[in-house]
């Protein structure tokens, strides 16, 4: 067996005529952690649930550890560790109750089940939360209790829908170093619309968008590819309106587009996008000097994993048009949601949104 | 294996909550409100035995039964639990017989607990055992019945009410069709007595067990299991 242990080839699902994936092949090697990303209804989950057999793919094969999703689904089962999205648990049981249920079900037993547990156990740090019914729990330990069934039987491939959605920034960092060490020996698939999370702790970026795959490569290589740097600037206001210096700033030679970003009561922020590869900051201090503004900060940005996302699954056009991914500015996961609602904004006749920031 | 770790952790989760305690004890008030008090009962008969008991038992089982059965998949297709249980290496066949023999275990305990009726009326006067064991045996298999009918409503939704009632009203009418054989004739009135639930159970609750009663309660049984299992593998082409 080659060090694939993923593959999938032209997966393609549809309910009821709708097509929630079409076509989605790659391939996850031994030892990687894949983030896969995408606005909500863009195909993560459906994708997962077929790698994970729970339900069967219109078209196209899928092989986990060399055994294929339907022919095989019982060694494929045997082969993954699953994390569903929202972290479906038997609420009514104790955590140490519902592991050793968990694997007796993974045919685990005696002093090697006891092995099993205690490893997992310690790994996700649930030591203290044994006698506790599970729904007693914090969410993040719950999510724990998601990552302890799913790592009992050590299996060579995890797939974590979501792992960490809804928890709150120090959860999440602990789920995350937690997924970043156990993937130091497995296979991991996680899917997120957390982009901070994916350039932290995944090798590899799928990212999906409307059931299609748009993007694989390396977080490093597509931010590179992205190329384009931007320019931030944030100038007092002073009682300047928006579109006034929107304007000024537009007039500057190699700038291609402004937009403006919510930054704070007294200031007015603006995301530049140059036409060239030119270094604009001295031509654009100078615009700023010329027209009497005054200017509170000037910096050169690369492209970052965010926007090249926003890039990728809005499609250039706003991405409310279709109901299926009108969530994408809204999943404020990644605590920035002031750039989510300027990506939005068509960039070339933006309304003047002032009003929102009162 | 994976059947039993199934039916056991089931059955445990009957006791976690309070459904198992809800059940027996309104199947225990039920009876022992309809075994003494409703007349022409117990005491009016002034003989010492079941007779009354047996009568009255299918009309309790017909609430008890849908009430196991209802959250046994539709709770967990809610909750999206079923997703985990299912992708563990386990068949489809499996989940159905392990939860379903949870929902027996639970009823055999519920029988279990209704013996001391027996226990009474045999201080009071000279029981027949033999009768009462065929009896028991009857309501078990008359329960299994219920129960697998039950199982399949749970396989169709993800709603708990629903699953109870569809069951319920399925229930009702198998127990409740062999009291309306008058209103049919010939073939069709043979047909209905030998659909209804109590024409079978009554022969072993006199103390006669025929085979054919048994092939009735283990069809009865095994074909709602089969739709609950083909409904459970049907998601995967959905």
């Amino acid at each position: 067996m080659s060090d694939v242990m993923i593959e999938a080839r032209d997966l393609t699902k549809t309910y009821g005529g709708v097509r929630a994936i079409d076509k989605v092949s790659f391939q996850v090697r031994k030892g990687e952690v894949l983030g896969f990303l995408g606005p909500n209804g863009a195909g993560k989950t459906t994708t997962m649930k077929i790698l994970t057999c729970f339900v069967a793919p219109t078209e196209g094969t899928a092989r986990i550890h060399g055994a294929d999703v339907w022919e095989d689904s019982l060694a494929v089962r045997r082969a993954i560790g699953y994390l569903p999205e929202s972290t479906p648990l038997y609420t009514e049981m104790m955590v140490l109750e519902y592991l050793e249920f968990v694997a007796r079900m993974r045919g685990l037993k005696g002093p090697d089940a006891h092995k099993a547990l205690k490893r997992a156990v310690e790994e996700t740090g649930l030591g203290d939360m044994l006698a506790r019914t599970i729904r007693e729990l914090s969410k993040g330990y719950k999510q724990r209790v998601g990552l302890a069934q799913a790592l009992v039987h050590t299996p060579p491939v995890l797939i974590l829908d979501e792992p960490m959605s809804g928890l709150d920034p120090n959860q999440a960092i602990e789920i995350r170093d937690l997924i970043t060490s156990i993937g130091k020996e497995r296979t991991v698939i996680l899917s997120t619309h957390n982009l901070a999370e994916v350039q932290v702790s995944c090798d590899r970026v799928l990212i999906i968008s409307k059931g299609r795959i748009v993007a694989d490569d390396t977080p490093d290589a597509l931010v590179a590819s992205a190329g384009k740097s931007r320019f931030v600037v944030d100038v007092k206001k002073n009682g300047k309106s928006e579109g006034e210096v929107r304007e000024l700033l537009g007039r500057v030679k190699g700038v291609d587009r402004v937009r403006p970003v919510d930054v704070g009561r007294d200031e007015l922020g603006f995301e530049i996008i140059p036409t060239g590869d030119d270094d604009l900051r001295a031509p654009l201090f100078q615009a700023a000097v010329e027209g009497g503004l005054v200017l509170l900060g000037l910096r050169r940005e690369g492209q970052n994993l965010e926007s090249i996302f926003r890039g990728l699954t809005t499609g250039g056009a706003p991405a409310r048009d279709t109901g299926r991914s009108s969530d994408t500015g809204r999943s404020s996961d990644t605590g920035r949601s002031s750039e989510a609602e300027s990506a939005d904004a068509p960039s070339d006749d933006a309304p003047n949104d002032t009003a929102k920031e009162s | 294996m994976q059947t039993l770790n199934i039916a056991r952790r089931q059955f445990a989760s009957y006791f976690n909550g309070p459904a198992a305690y809800i059940v027996i004890a309104l199947v225990l008030a039920l009876t022992g409100f309809l075994f003494f008090y409703i007349p022409g009962a117990f005491f009016l008969t002034g003989r010492a035995t079941l007779r009354t008991l047996f009568q009255m038992m299918p009309f309790t089982l017909m609430f008890a039964c849908p009430a196991l059965t209802m959250g046994l998949l539709a709770e967990e297709k809610r909750n999206g639990t079923l997703e985990l249980l299912i992708t563990m290496p386990v068949r489809e066949w499996e989940v159905i017989v392990g939860k379903y023999l949870a929902a027996v275990g639970l009823l055999a305990v519920t029988l279990t607990l209704t013996l001391p009726y027996p226990l009474v009326v045999s201080s009071l006067g000279n029981l027949d055992w033999g009768q009462v064991w065929t009896g028991y045996v009857g309501l078990l298999l008359e329960g299994s019945a219920l129960l697998a009918i039950g199982m399949m409503a749970s396989s169709f939704t993800d709603n708990q009410l629903i699953a109870f009632f569809v069951a319920g009203i399925l229930a009702f009418v198998f127990v409740i069709v062999g009291y309306a054989t008058p209103f049919f004739s010939g073939g069709v009135a043979s047909v209905v007595e030998q659909m209804s639930f109590s024409f079978h159970f009554e022969s072993m609750a006199r103390g006669v067990v025929d085979t054919k009663d048994l092939v009735f309660f283990a069809s009865v049984i095994f074909f709602p299991l089969a739709i609950a299992f083909r409904a459970l593998e049907s998601r995967r082409w959905k």
